[in-house]
């Protein structure tokens, strides 16, 4: 399957379809990331572009300032967006469902005004310029896409491997007992608390590496890429795909990323028709694309009663 | 900063404050019934805004009259009558055929409609701002440095009128009784007769009334309108709600009128361009001393 997807920028050597297959491959890896802290876990996180942000900023930093090469600054962005991530989540953790979800936007906020506004490190709304491309002993990666969809390719099948690796283990195993009730998870001795960190730093991890591979790319990162609506567009990817699925984030993330593209030809239609498609997608699938046919305990099927996420 | 400026920040965030406490109120009456962030409610205030701006253009008002008190009354009733329409859609289309289906995915139909009514707006008004004409006369009234402009009495008068109606609505007649039991418990209130589908469909009309009649005022107050202010206003009315405590009515006005002061003073003693900040900020803040909101207490009750 990874190989198929590999070859496709050489069977389609046109420049502008390659473009769109690495954004979709961007959005893959960032959906992957999001459906360990949201499907798997279960915390309804809406601020997660801010860690794609923190990634792409830690890099462009680490670059411009002291000089790192991309192979090194990947993995520290991974680190620091995880540890990011950790630090946000420790008091936002105490919160819980609906109430998590808009501390995590609140901070998703603050750190794009942040990014805005502390002009001196992170450029302000011009943000940082010159951010070395990656290059592989003398091949240089450039402004083509193509190098960076391969780069892509790679992790975002690595990454949905251990996401895999991971829901049969221990861990994927206490995931699933907190999301399903964390008081019962927690009387078995599961650490609620530990385990939803661990989300939190595996999820940011994920989308550090995305944000370093996007700030390689496009060499330029305003605060800008890395609002709200980026936070939602992640999270409607792996909803769309249905929750838990590893099928069904990167389904989504490729559905979401290339249908506005396919649009194109509406023109100034194009993302009226992207709102009623959403719409549409919801109402013929409303678990998911991938999702399971959601049970409602007790048999109840009433509007309004308490449905988990 | 001296006395008088204070003060006049201060009615400054509390007149924008008026504004996201109606806008807040939408979100809260959805939460309070099915337990649902409507997502697409700050588009509604958008739409409203501009629902209003063609009613003016519609009949030639581009001035203040005499009468322009009355006209911007009729203004804002016709974009909240528009707007109630408007949710009653919205729920029809988007949020009942999907309330037996996972809680999140409702959010996404949500972010769908916003982006159609967006782009929607944007085709038929482009993008660029539009000024929306002042109806009343800009002169200020009172002594000295701290004065209000008609405006923001109207914001003021027009506010405190749609919050006691609303109160009085939920705690005085038939619906409300309804609204609170399907807020309780809507199995319970579906076995005691209570139509709950109707009752749904009627909260959203009403909390689209609201932000409607919220974009006029928003609208009139800045003379600006944009297709894109239901983004951030939409995000600071929910702030707004979260903070007096979501579900709970009193809540919202509360929040709603509090950010807009932290807004006006932040603005005014911080620096305006760490507003977003500030407000995020005391939010998170609150949340983590009182998770459920300054007034979440009274969830019980909430409607």
């Amino acid at each position: 399957m990874t190989g198929i997807l590999m070859l496709l920028p050489i069977l389609d050597s046109n420049s502008y379809h390659t473009e769109i297959l690495a954004t979709a491959a961007l959005y893959a890896l960032l959906a992957l990331g999001l459906n360990l802290i949201v499907g798997y876990a279960g915390l309804l996180h809406l601020g997660y572009a801010a860690f794609f942000g923190i990634g792409a900023y830690a890099y462009a930093l680490l670059n411009l300032r002291l000089g790192w090469p991309f192979w090194a600054g990947l993995p520290a962005a991974g680190l620091i967006a995880g540890c990011s991530a950790v630090l946000l989540g420790l008091p936002a953790i105490r919160v819980r469902g609906d109430y998590l979800a808009i501390v995590t936007l609140g901070f998703g906020e603050i750190a794009r005004v942040v990014a805005t506004n502390l002009e001196s490190w992170t450029g302000g709304p011009n943000g940082l310029m010159g951010i070395a491309h990656p290059a592989v002993g003398q091949v240089r990666f450039g402004v083509e896409a193509r190098p960076y969809y391969w780069l892509l390719v790679i992790l975002v099948a690595a990454t949905a491997w251990a996401c895999a690796r991971l829901r049969r283990s221990r861990l994927g195993l206490a995931w699933l007992a907190i999301k399903e009730d964390e008081l019962a998870a927690g009387c078995l001795g599961v650490d609620p608390l530990r385990m939803k960190l661990l989300a939190l730093a595996l999820g940011g991890w994920v989308a550090g590496l995305a944000g370093c591979v996007f700030a390689a790319k496009q060499g330029t990162i305003t605060p800008d890429s890395f609002d709200f609506i980026q936070s939602v567009m992640i999270l409607a990817m792996v909803i769309l795909g249905g929750l838990g699925s590893i099928a069904g984030a990167i389904c989504g993330a490729a559905i979401l990323s290339i249908a506005p593209e396919l649009l194109r030809e509406f023109s100034t239609y194009r993302m009226l028709l992207f709102g009623l498609m959403m719409v549409a997608l919801m109402r013929l699938r409303p678990e998911g694309l991938f999702g399971n046919r959601y049970q409602v305990p007790n048999g109840q099927s009433v509007p309004g009663t308490k449905r988990r996420v | 900063m001296n006395g008088e400026l204070f003060l006049q920040q201060l009615l400054n965030g509390l007149t924008i404050g008026a504004v996201y406490a109606l806008i807040a109120l939408g979100y809260t009456m959805v939460y309070g019934t099915l337990q649902m962030i409507n997502f697409a409610h700050g588009e509604v205030f958008m739409v409203g805004a501009y629902l209003g701006l063609s009613v003016m253009l519609v009949f030639g008002l581009a001035a203040p009259a005499p009468g322009g008190a009355a006209w911007l009354v009729m203004v804002i009733a016709a974009a909240a009558v528009g707007c109630a329409l408007l949710g009653l859609l919205i729920e029809r289309v988007a949020y009942r055929p999907l309330r037996k289906a996972p809680k999140l995915s409702v959010l996404i139909t949500a972010i769908g409609v916003s982006f159609f009514l967006q782009n929607a707006v944007m085709l038929f008004y482009g993008a660029q701002d539009r000024y929306v004409p002042e109806l009343l006369p800009a002169r200020r009234m009172g002594e000295g440095a701290v004065s209000v402009t008609p405006m923001q009495g109207v914001i003021f008068a027009v506010s405190i009128l749609l919050m006691a109606g609303l109160q009085w609505v939920v705690h005085g007649t038939k619906f409300g009784r309804g609204m609170r039991a399907v807020a309780q418990d809507p199995l319970a209130a579906r076995l005691m007769g209570i139509p709950v589908d109707r009752v749904i469909a009627m909260t959203f009309a009403i909390g689209s009334a609201l932000a409607g009649v919220g974009g006029v005022l928003f609208g009139s107050y800045y003379s600006t309108i944009n297709f894109h202010d239901g983004y951030l206003v939409g995000l600071k009315a929910f702030t707004a709600a979260v903070l007096g405590g979501i579900g709970n009515l009193p809540g919202a006005m509360l929040g709603g009128l509090l950010l807009g002061l932290l807004e006006g003073l932040g603005a005014g003693y911080i620096s305006a361009q760490w507003k977003n900040v500030f407000a995020f900020a005391v939010l998170i803040g609150v949340l983590l001393i009182r998770p459920h909101g300054l007034l979440g207490e009274r969830l019980a009750e909430r409607a």
